[in-house]
C-alpha cells in the first residue's frame, strides 16, 4: 500500500461486519506514507490499495477534515484521536508517527456505543440527550432585540468555552467507565451560565442526567481521562457545575413534592 | 429581453421596501388544524434544513428529516468560521437594510434578484435575535452588547461571530431547536439516510425514495412538500473546503425530475486558505475571511524571492490589494482577492516551495494590539518584545482555533511567522432555480441555503452563507409554504405502493446494481480527482472558451471511462461507504458538465465567472449587461442535454454599474 512519502507503517485495524457479529483485529501495512498527510489521509491510501487489491476497505466515519464535525472517531494506541492533545483524528498528522511504528486503531468501546461497522459507532444516544433538554424552549419568532439581553462577557466566553464541544464522544471512549459526564455537562453549564437558560435550568439538568443513565452511560469516578482526551480541551470545571446544577435541581424538585 | 414562459419568479408587487411586508400579510395560510395532516420532508440538516423543520414542526406540520451523517449537527454548515451578517447598526456606523440588500447586490456584480436579497437583509435582524434567544454564545463587548468585526465587501461592521466556530454555534443552536421538536414527536429524525430520488406525481412532488446507509434498505417516503437543503457542489472540484460528504446528488436528482438548474457556473473560489500541499492531500481548510481585518496580504516586491518573509524587509514588500484597491484595501470581496492572488503568482511573485501562494501577515497588528494593552493595562517602559506578547494574547483570543488548525496542518506557527495561503473552492452560489417562494420548477419542491441559488449573483459576501440558510430556514419558508400547502389541505397521504413510488425506487436499485456489476478497475476516487483536476484547470477561477470546450469533451470520456471502469466494493446491503460515493461522484461528473456548458454560454465576467476573454484593461471583470442580465435556469432533456432557459434580472432600484473597490 504505496502513497508518496517514506514512512512505512503497520496497522492493526479492528474489523468487524456489524453490531451483531463478532470483531477481530487484522494487520494491514501501510507503505510510502508523507508525514504531511492526515491520520485519515493515510486510511484513504491504505483503503485505496484494498480497493485495487480486491479486498475490503475499512470503514470509518470521517466528513469534515478540520476538526470541528465531530465524525471522526479513532482509538488510536489506545487512545481516543491518538497521541496529540487538542486534536480530533482527522487533524493528527504521521509526522506525529515515526517510519516502522505499529499503529493500533480500535473503534470507541462503550454499551451506548454500538459499533455499525468496523471503526463506525452509533452515537444517537448523545441527540437523545439533546432532544431531553439540551435546548432553550423558544419557538422561532418570538425574540427581542439581542441587545436587550446584556450578559456579562466572562459568562459569554465561558458558555463559548462549554458549546465548542463537538460531540464525538472522545470522553467516552476515553473513560473507564464509559461516563458521558463531560459532553451532558458541557451542554448543561452552557446554558446555566447563560440567562436565556434559566427558565428551564432545573428541569434541564434533571432530564438530561436521566437519559443518559437511561442509553447505559457509566457513571463518574473524577478520573479525569475525559478532559485530557476531549479533543476541544472541555473543562472538568463543566462537570462540578453539573453536579452542582443536579443537586440544587434535586432540592428544589424535592421542595415542590 | 424577456424572461422565459417557463420561469415565473413570483415576485410580489409594490415598491422593494414593501413587498415582503404586503406578501407577509397577504399570503395564504393554512389553520393548526389541517397543518397536523400536512406532511413535510426536509433533506439535509444544516443551518437551513435544521432551521426549517424546527421552524415547521413549531408550526404544527409533519416533518421528517433526512441526513447522510450519523447526527444532524454534523452537517457541514458546522464548519462555517467567520461570522454571520445581520443589519443592526449595532455600531452606529452608518448600517442600514438598504445598505446591507446594496452590498450584497454590488458584491454579487449585479446578478442576483433585487426582490429576494431585500427580504434577506430585511430579516437579517430577526436572525440575531432568534439566535440569541436560543442561548448562541456570540462574542460579547465587556458592557454586555455583542460584538462585531469587519468583513470583504462593506465598509461598516456588521458581522455577528462567535470566534472562528460561529457556524458550529448557530448550527448547534438550530440543532438544539430540532431535536426538542424530536423529542416532542413532532420531528421524524432519520439520520444515516441518503435522499436518492425525488417522486413525483401528476407535476408535483410527493416524497422521496431514501437509503438507509447502515442496513443499504431502500425505503419511501411520501410528503405534501419536499425542501431540499443539502448545500453546495464545491466537491466537484475533489479538493474544495467542503466536507468529504458534501454532495450534489439530492439537487441533481431533483433536476433530472424537473427542477432547473441555475447558474451553475457560479463557484465561489475563496481567496485565503492553506494551500495544496502534496497529491495526498483530501480537502483544503479555509482561514476564515476575517482574519482579513487583521492581516496584511503581500508578496515580495522581486520575483522569485528566495528569502524568508521576516528577512524581507517592509520596503520590498507589495501590500498588492492595498496598492489596488485603497478604498477597500485587504478587504475587497472573495472573487476580487482571489485573482489578484492568483494574478501575482502567475506572474512569478508567488511565495513558499510551490510558489502558489501568499503571505497573511498579522504582525503590524499584533504589535498595534499590544500598545492597545499597553495602554488599557496602565504600563510604562515597556519592551517590544512585551508589547507584542500583549498582542499576541488578543490576537488568539480573537482568533486561536484558526490559529491552532494552520499550524497543525502546516506544521508552522503562524505567531511567528506569516501564513501562506492561497485560493480554493469553497461555495457555490449557483444551485437549484427557485421562486420568490423557494419553490423549484416543480411543484411542492423547495430549495433552500446554499442548494438554491436566488441571493448571492455572481459572487457571494463573506458572512452571508449563514445568513441566508438561517433566513430561509427560520423566517421565509413558515410563510412562503402556505402559499402552496394552502391549496394542499385536502390531499390525502398518498399510499408508497403508488406506481410512481414503486418505479422510483425500482430505477434506484437498477443504478446500484448496475454499480456494483461494472467490477472495473478504478476506484471512485480516482474519478474523482479526475474529475476535480478537469475541474479546477478549465472551469475554475480563469476560463475560456477554448479550454470549455476541451473540458466538456474530456468529462464526456470521464463518464464513459467511469461507466465501464469503476470498481465499487462490498453489497448493496450493508454500511458501504464506496457505494455512497460512487453514486455522489456519477451525478458530479454529470453537473461538472452543465457547469462547463453554463460558462461556455456566459460570454462576459462576473464575479466568480471570470472568462479571461472578457476582461478590463486593469484585469477586473468586465460584465456585458445588454446580453447577460439574467439567471441562467437549465432544464435537463436527457443525456448531456440541457436547454437553456432565461429569467431576466431587472434593476429597478439599484443602477447597474461597474464594481469599483478602488
Amino acid at each position: 500500500m504505496s502513497g508518496h512519502g517514506n514512512m512505512n507503517l503497520t496497522l492493526k485495524v479492528w474489523k468487524q461486519k456489524n453490531k451483531d457479529t463478532k470483531g477481530k483485529f487484522e494487520t494491514y501495512q501501510a507503505k510510502g506514507i508523507s508525514p504531511d498527510m492526515s491520520f485519515l489521509e493515510m486510511f484513504d491510501v491504505v483503503n485505496e490499495q484494498l480497493i485495487s487489491g480486491n479486498q475490503e476497505p475499512i470503514a470509518f466515519d470521517h466528513d469534515c477534515r478540520e476538526g470541528i464535525c465531530g465524525a471522526c472517531s479513532m482509538y488510536i494506541n489506545g487512545r481516543p484521536h491518538g497521541p496529540k492533545g487538542g486534536v480530533t483524528t482527522c487533524q493528527l498528522h504521521m509526522r506525529s508517527f515515526k517510519d516502522g511504528d505499529t499503529i493500533v486503531v480500535e473503534p470507541w468501546r462503550s454499551a451506548a456505543f454500538p459499533v455499525i461497522k468496523d471503526l463506525a459507532v452509533d452515537r444517537s444516544s448523545f441527540d437523545r440527550i439533546i432532544s431531553a433538554g439540551g435546548f432553550v424552549s423558544v419557538n422561532t419568532g418570538n425574540s427581542k432585540d439581542a441587545n436587550n439581553i446584556l450578559i456579562n462577557k466572562d459568562d459569554a466566553d465561558e458558555a463559548f468555552n462549554a458549546a465548542a464541544c463537538i460531540g464525538c464522544g472522545a470522553c467516552v471512549a476515553a473513560c473507564k467507565n464509559s461516563s458521558a459526564m463531560l459532553f451532558v455537562s458541557a451542554k448543561v453549564s452552557q446554558l446555566a451560565l447563560l440567562p436565556q437558560g434559566q427558565i428551564e435550568r432545573y428541569d434541564r439538568v434533571l432530564n438530561m442526567v436521566k437519559q443518559m443513565d437511561e442509553e447505559g452511560f457509566g457513571n463518574c469516578t473524577n478520573t479525569g481521562a475525559c478532559e485530557a482526551e476531549c479533543p476541544k480541551s472541555i473543562s472538568l470545571e463543566n462537570i462540578a457545575r453539573l453536579n452542582r446544577e443536579y443537586s440544587a435541581a434535586k432540592l428544589m424538585q424535592d421542595k415542590v413534592n | 429581453m424577456a424572461s422565459s414562459s417557463k420561469l415565473n419568479a413570483k415576485i410580489p408587487e409594490g415598491t422593494l421596501e414593501n413587498k415582503w411586508t404586503k406578501y407577509r400579510s397577504t399570503v395564504h395560510l393554512v389553520n393548526p388544524a389541517n397543518k397536523r395532516s400536512l406532511e413535510i420532508i426536509v433533506v439535509g440538516s444544516g443551518l437551513a434544513g435544521s432551521s426549517a423543520a424546527a421552524s415547521l414542526a413549531e408550526m404544527g406540520y409533519k416533518v421528517k428529516v433526512f441526513c447522510f451523517q450519523d447526527s444532524p449537527r454534523r452537517a457541514h454548515s458546522i464548519a462555517a468560521q467567520g461570522g454571520v451578517n445581520a443589519a443592526k447598526n449595532y455600531q452606529n456606523d452608518g448600517d442600514s437594510v438598504y445598505r446591507l440588500f446594496y452590498d450584497t447586490i454590488k458584491g454579487g456584480d449585479y446578478r442576483a434578484r433585487e426582490a429576494n436579497v431585500h427580504r434577506l437583509a430585511e430579516v437579517s435582524g430577526s436572525i440575531i435575535d432568534q439566535c440569541v434567544a436560543q442561548g448562541v454564545p456570540f462574542a460579547r463587548e465587556y458592557g454586555g452588547t455583542l460584538s462585531n468585526r469587519s468583513f470583504g465587501g462593506t465598509q461598516v461592521q456588521r458581522t455577528f461571530y462567535a470566534a472562528g466556530q460561529t457556524g458550529q454555534q448557530l448550527l448547534l443552536g438550530a440543532y438544539s431547536a430540532l431535536q426538542r421538536q424530536v423529542g416532542m414527536g413532532a420531528v421524524q429524525m432519520l439520520a444515516r439516510h441518503e435522499m436518492m430520488d425525488v417522486v413525483n406525481i401528476d407535476g408535483k412532488c410527493r416524497g422521496i425514495i431514501a437509503r438507509d446507509l447502515i442496513t443499504g434498505k431502500l425505503e419511501r417516503h411520501f410528503a405534501h412538500a419536499v425542501l431540499l437543503c443539502t448545500g453546495g457542489y464545491g466537491n466537484v472540484f475533489y479538493l474544495s473546503t467542503n466536507a468529504m460528504g458534501c454532495n450534489v446528488t439530492a439537487a441533481w436528482k431533483a433536476h433530472k425530475k424537473g427542477a432547473f438548474f441555475g447558474n451553475p457556473c457560479y463557484t465561489q473560489i475563496h481567496p485565503t486558505c492553506i494551500p495544496v500541499s502534496g497529491d495526498h492531500q483530501s480537502k483544503l481548510t479555509l482561514m476564515s475571511e476575517s482574519l482579513r481585518n487583521d492581516g496584511r496580504i503581500w508578496v515580495p516586491k522581486k520575483p522569485n524571492d528566495t528569502r524568508k518573509a521576516n528577512e524581507i524587509p517592509e520596503e520590498e514588500r507589495d501590500y498588492y490589494l492595498e496598492r489596488r484597491y485603497p478604498a477597500f484595501g485587504n478587504l475587497v470581496p472573495r472573487d476580487v482577492a482571489s485573482r489578484a492572488a492568483k494574478e501575482r503568482c502567475d506572474a512569478g511573485y508567488g511565495v513558499g516551495t510551490s510558489k502558489m501562494a501568499v503571505y497573511l501577515d498579522f504582525a503590524a497588528n499584533t504589535e498595534r494590539y499590544g500598545k492597545i494593552q499597553v495602554n488599557k493595562l496602565g504600563l510604562h517602559n515597556v519592551s517590544k518584545e512585551e508589547v507584542i506578547r500583549l498582542g499576541k494574547e488578543v490576537v488568539k483570543e480573537k482568533y486561536g482555533n484558526l490559529f491552532d488548525m494552520y499550524k497543525q496542518i502546516t506544521g508552522e506557527d503562524p505567531y511567528e511567522l506569516p501564513m501562506r495561503i492561497y485560493p480554493a473552492v469553497h461555495y457555490t452560489m449557483g444551485g437549484l432555480w427557485v421562486d420568490y417562494n423557494l419553490m423549484t420548477t416543480v411543484e411542492g419542491l423547495y430549495a433552500l441555503g446554499e442548494a438554491n441559488f436566488s441571493d448571492h449573483g455572481a459572487n457571494r459576501l463573506g458572512a452571508s452563507a449563514l445568513m441566508q440558510g438561517l433566513a430561509d430556514g427560520y423566517f421565509v419558508i413558515p410563510y412562503t409554504i402556505g402559499d402552496y400547502l394552502s391549496e394542499e389541505i385536502r390531499t390525502k397521504s398518498i399510499p408508497t405502493d403508488h406506481e410512481a413510488f414503486v418505479k422510483a425506487e425500482a430505477e434506484v436499485q437498477e443504478r446500484i446494481t448496475k454499480l456494483l456489476a461494472i467490477k472495473g478497475t478504478k476506484s471512485v476516487d480516482n474519478f474523482h480527482k479526475r474529475l476535480g483536476k478537469i475541474m479546477w484547470d478549465k472551469c475554475g477561477m480563469a476560463r475560456n472558451a477554448q479550454g470549455l470546450q476541451e473540458a466538456i469533451t474530456d468529462i464526456q470520456n470521464l463518464k464513459k471511462e467511469f461507466w465501464s471502469d469503476v470498481r465499487v466494493p462490498g453489497t448493496a446491503n450493508e454500511f458501504n461507504p464506496e457505494l455512497e460515493k460512487a453514486h455522489r461522484v456519477a451525478d458530479f461528473i454529470e453537473l461538472g458538465e452543465l457547469m462547463c456548458i453554463d460558462a461556455l454560454t456566459r460570454n462576459e465576467s462576473c464575479g466568480g465567472h471570470f472568462r479571461e476573454e472578457y476582461q478590463t484593461p486593469d484585469g477586473e471583470a468586465l460584465r456585458d449587461d445588454d446580453n447577460y442580465a439574467y439567471v441562467a435556469a437549465w432544464q435537463y432533456i436527457a443525456d448531456s442535454n440541457f436547454e437553456l432557459h432565461k429569467e431576466e434580472l431587472k434593476y429597478e432600484n439599484i443602477k447597474l454599474a461597474q464594481r469599483n473597490y478602488a
